[in-house]
């Protein structure tokens, strides 16, 4: 039989469960273990503490699960694969070599560097790389003067290269988050990058497993049908040497791997199936085969790639002025009718005090926040949620909000509370401006210890 | 007979920048041949009413019997950027599951109990 290789995703998201990765490890046999912390805005947050603390910029979490995990991790030669380096990964190795020093136990850790590009923005726009916002066209001097952090989704063959080196962890800052599960079959099985095929295969496994138990039963349409999601399994890939591979999950674990599980989650935040970007491929998600094996097990194959583009997805954050919410509850007779008064009330005030927003937005929970009047609206309901946002470049107006909404509790009308935690207080609002880098201004370099 | 879509189809949802996806997938090819052809982007743009401000986009996927809907300008604005509740469109996906649809007797034995 041709190799097979394991590879566990314990972490979907930073925030994501805790017990995840350790129950990965403990319930079952695994050879690598991938670990995604990183949002889009994240990078953002450690951009700013790394400006505050030359030695933060990176998931602490991910050091405590190190800590939690490290001897079970040798003794049984799990590698693992992250990018809770954010953007400081040097200064997350030495926190990990500190952990793994003080249990007396030596580790090779690899660092990839060359995504974070926030210092040398002026240079390549000298240079010029226009970074126009890739999905309004928009010029990126509108918001240049207002960045905290630029990261390139740089391409998964450094991961490789790091455990080539002999890495047992590897730590990166923003790599594409397929590429965590890619970058260990491209070490394992020599693939190049022009065996365009094989690379989809990987990017395919790597996106179907990055959210974590979105794939296992989680957030499943048919969720009556889940058992045990108390206990639910996180996915594991068993990717073979020729790009076929099988979704599951450990045997005794808690969820479902079974056709739709897997189907939902190819069709996560997806656009056009037929062209999937990573910076190592485009896929076609319209090609592959899907097989159900029974027992948790899913087998996909035949999946078709297509060359990867010239250009490297950035993502750069910037500050976008201040955003507040606050909620009330509002029970009893005519409760929406009440709610909308207490809207109102809110509203006007602001009004009378001088304060028009930019943006403000007004929702009642329970009835319409989500689905807005898909439903008929029922006659009387027992409790709605009124909740109310505003937003504005002014901190001072976007405060003077939040301190508009306990009064109503005593001036407005009756059965009003839930107004907990209190007053909303201004937050900055982080923004999003995706854009491209031509490949040839991006070099990127691995550091095992 | 008229039936809601969450007795025939899957469905995940999640944001791709100011606009959500939607991703609807059918148990049985019969009924996803069906819906190739009568769940349209003025169906849907019309279901979700004021939640999709932008165009709606569809694409097909044959091997897993699964349609794609692109919900245009449907998170007021941006994730982090957004106040609504659901900025992320999590929850669309549940919303198309709503829709009421009128489905042929001969793809009745596909309905599920």
């Amino acid at each position: 039989m041709s190799k097979v290789i394991r590879i566990a995703n314990g972490q979907g998201f930073w925030g994501d469960s805790i017990d995840a990765p350790v129950n990965l490890i403990k319930d079952g046999p695994i050879d690598y273990l991938t670990l995604d912390y990183l949002a889009e805005v994240t990078l953002s947050i450690m951009q700013r503490q790394k400006l505050k603390r030359p030695d933060a910029g990176y998931a602490r979490d991910f050091v405590d699960l190190i800590d939690r995990v490290l001897p079970d991790l040798v003794s049984k030669d799990i590698k693992v694969i992250s990018n809770a380096g954010g953007v400081n990964p040097e200064a997350c190795r030495d926190a990990l070599l500190e952990v793994a020093k003080a249990k007396g136990i030596d580790i090779k850790i690899g660092i990839i560097i060359g995504d974070n590009i926030y210092d040398k923005l002026n240079n390549f726009t000298t240079n010029g790389v226009d970074f126009k916002n890739l999905e309004t066209g928009e010029d990126f001097n509108l918001v240049k003067d207002e960045v905290y952090s630029a990261n390139v989704y740089i391409d998964s063959f450094c991961i490789a290269r790091a455990l080539d080196e002999g890495a047992q962890i590897v730590l990166a800052g923003r790599v594409s988050d397929p590429g965590l599960a890619l970058g260990p079959a491209i070490h394992e099985f020599g693939w190049k990058s022009d065996q365009i095929d094989l690379i989809a295969a990987g990017t395919l496994a790597g996106h179907i497993t990055e959210c974590g138990a979105q794939c296992t039963g989680g957030n499943y349409s048919r969720w009556s049908e889940i058992e045990d999601l108390a206990n639910i399994g996180y996915p594991i890939i068993e990717m073979h040497e020729n790009g076929e591979f099988v979704i599951t999950k450990h045997d005794g674990t808690g969820g479902l791997v079974n056709r739709q599980t897997v189907s939902e989650q190819i069709l996560y935040e997806m656009g056009d199936p037929s062209y999937y970007i990573s910076p190592d491929v485009c896929v076609d998600f319209t090609s592959l085969d899907l097989e159900e094996l029974g027992n948790n097990r899913v087998k996909i194959s035949n999946v078709k790639g297509l060359e990867a583009t010239p250009t490297y997805k950035v993502s750069i954050s910037y500050f976008a002025g201040y955003k507040a919410s606050g909620q009330l509850t509002i029970s009893g007779p005519d409760a929406l009718k009440k709610a909308e008064l207490v809207a109102e009330l809110i509203w006007k005030r602001l009004e009378n005090a001088g304060c028009i927003y930019e943006d403000k937005s007004t929702e009642f929970l329970g009835i319409s926040s989500c689905h807005g009047d898909i439903n008929k609206i029922p006659e009387q309901v027992n409790e709605v949620v009124l909740r109310l946002g505003v937003k504005d470049s002014d901190k001072n107006k976007v405060n003077r909000f939040g301190k508009e909404i306990a009064p109503v509790i005593t001036n407005g009308p009756p059965g009003v509370t839930g107004f907990a935690g209190g007053r909303p207080k201004a937050q900055e609002i982080v923004a999003y401006w995706p854009t491209l880098i031509p490949k040839h201004f991006i070099t990127t370099d691995v550091d095992v210890n | 007979m008229k039936i809601k879509l969450q007795k025939i189809a899957h469905a995940r949802s999640g944001d791709k920048g100011p606009n959500s996806n939607v991703g609807l997938i059918f148990r049985h090819p019969e009924i996803y041949n069906w819906a190739q052809k009568n769940i349209t982007n003025s169906i849907v743009k019309n279901h979700f009413g004021s939640i999709v401000k932008g165009e709606i986009k569809r694409y097909e996927m044959d091997n897993l019997w699964a349609l794609n809907f692109i919900l245009g300008d449907s998170l007021g604005g941006g994730g982090s950027e957004s106040l609504i509740n659901d900025a992320q469109g999590k929850t669309h996906g549940q919303a198309l599951l709503l829709l009421e649809i009128d489905l042929p007797e001969h793809l009745h034995e596909f309905i599920d109990a």
